[in-house]
């Protein structure tokens, strides 16, 4: 009932139904300063975090609309105090809950405690396959080995762990080794993201857009490792969209199977919704999240196929993609209803992988990501 | 690969059923995985509880459904195996 469905007549028609997944992001607070934070430019302080007692109602409905898994994410989850209260109101709205993290802020007695409190599942960030990589990208010094601690504490409690890879220009070659490191710490499941050019990464593209040939490489050395380790470890892949010809499916169709939310509680169809400047975001502290999802302006700003624009409109692949990023075609054609960019038959895809081609090439300092009070 | 008859098949820790009252079906929740979960998938899902080998699981279902044990023998290796594979299944 959730998927889009296409009729005899190529007439495309959506329905969508509740939400599957949500992202808390319960704090931008974060000790590390990955240079491709997925955060927004301006963050949300402390002061303006919402409360436990919130957050555990927010669950409660979330678990009511019909969400089945709960990502606690950031900034860096661990950095709240409560972040076991929060994996109990997981438990006890039977949420799957997945716990986000850079490991930073986590110790051996609290990850037991949180698996107590019914954590399901851990994913482990990874900013490089050695200290002097990783601790360079994520900017805090000995993060590397905390991290190796974390993935050891996670599979000795039984907790699954899934490693989240973020590949760019500088780490993209090391990519056989980043799946090596996976099988050898017990990882159940890896996460090849190839840095996508929304948050800070716009800051640094220059540094980070990995070369065509890279990209490509990626692409056949991620086939070729999934047949191997089948069995063994399951390798989800983003690839470079900038060198793709088609866009992706960016959130499988807006507003169609996930939420998030922010730490100052309102509610996006995806994490970089905000740079769309026209969209108004209701917040869980005024309405609730089931309003939220069905009625608000922005979850139904694109949802269906009525939004779309040609080259969209008329495209059987429309059902398929859903014409890509919405924030990519507002960042890169300044109208989100626009064909996202990255597709061939967009009239700017010439110019986007000329501009990724010459940024590739580039090599641009890192600016890091700040760090909210 | 196919699973022996003798096998233990046991869902890893972190994976498990769970009735969706929204949907009104069963799914399988898994780490960043949520897998709608058919009457038959279901049916296999209940009788796999990491003690039973996969001959006891037939035996099961057999039983209690009536079945003809050589024909759903490899639906259920089938399924099972597709489990396996995705990391969410361990045999033992």
């Amino acid at each position: 009932m959730d998927a889009p469905v296409v009729d005899a007549e190529g007439t495309a028609e959506i329905t969508y139904g509740p939400p599957i997944a949500m992202l808390a992001e319960i704090t931008h607070r974060c000790p590390l300063s990955c240079p491709y934070c997925s955060n927004p430019l301006e963050l949300t302080k402390r002061d303006g975090e919402l409360p436990t007692e919130i957050w555990v109602d927010v669950f409660r409905q979330a678990a009511e609309l019909g969400v089945l898994q709960m990502h606690l994410s950031g900034g860096e989850p661990a950095s709240r105090r409560d972040l076991e209260d929060l994996v109990t109101a997981c438990r006890d709205h039977d949420l799957y809950s997945n716990l986000i993290t850079s490991g930073i802020g986590l110790t051996e007695k609290r990850l037991t405690g949180l698996k107590e409190r019914g954590l399901d599942h851990v994913q482990l960030s990874l900013q490089g396959v050695d200290a002097e990589m990783a601790d360079l990208i994520g900017g805090y010094k000995g993060g590397y080995s905390r991290k190796m601690d974390v993935a050891g504490w996670t599979t000795s409690l039984d907790l699954p762990l899934t490693l989240n890879a973020v590949m760019h220009e500088k780490n993209i070659d090391r990519l056989p080794e980043t799946i090596d490191l996976a099988v050898r710490m017990g990882a159940r499941r890896l996460e090849v993201a190839t840095v996508q050019f929304h948050g800070w990464a716009v800051k640094n593209r220059a540094a980070l857009m990995p070369t065509r040939e890279q990209a490509k490489l990626a692409g056949q050395r991620v086939a070729e490792a999934r047949e191997r380790l089948k069995g063994v470890l399951v390798i989800d892949y983003v690839p470079a969209d900038h060198h793709a010809d088609y866009p992706k499916p960016c959130m499988g169709g807006w507003g169609s199977t996930g939420l998030n939310i922010v730490p100052d509680g309102r509610v996006m169809p995806c994490h970089a919704a905000h740079t769309i400047p026209h969209l108004v975001f209701e917040n869980v502290r005024d309405k609730p999240l089931a309003d939220i999802w069905w009625k608000s302006e922005a979850f139904n700003a694109y949802r269906g196929f009525e939004w779309m624009q040609e080259p969209c409109r008329s495209c059987p692949r429309k059902a398929r993609d859903f014409g890509g990023c919405r924030c990519q075609a507002m960042a890169i054609a300044g109208d989100a209803a626009a064909t996202d960019p990255v597709c061939i038959k967009s009239p700017l895809h010439a110019q986007l992988q000329e501009a990724a081609e010459a940024d590739a090439m580039s090599d641009g300092t890192l600016t890091f990501r700040t760090m909210p009070v | 690969m196919s699973i022996q008859e003798t096998a233990c098949p046991r869902l890893l820790s972190g994976v498990r059923t769970k009735y969706d009252k929204v949907r009104g079906n069963w799914v399988l929740l898994a780490p960043e995985r949520a897998i709608k979960l058919d009457d038959i998938g279901a049916a296999i899902l209940a009788e796999t509880d990491g003690e039973r080998s996969l001959g006891g699981i037939l035996d099961a279902l057999v039983a209690k459904y009536n079945a003809p044990r050589d024909q759903i023998a490899g639906d259920v290796s089938t399924f099972l195996e597709s489990l396996r594979e995705r990391r969410m299944l361990e045999v033992t």
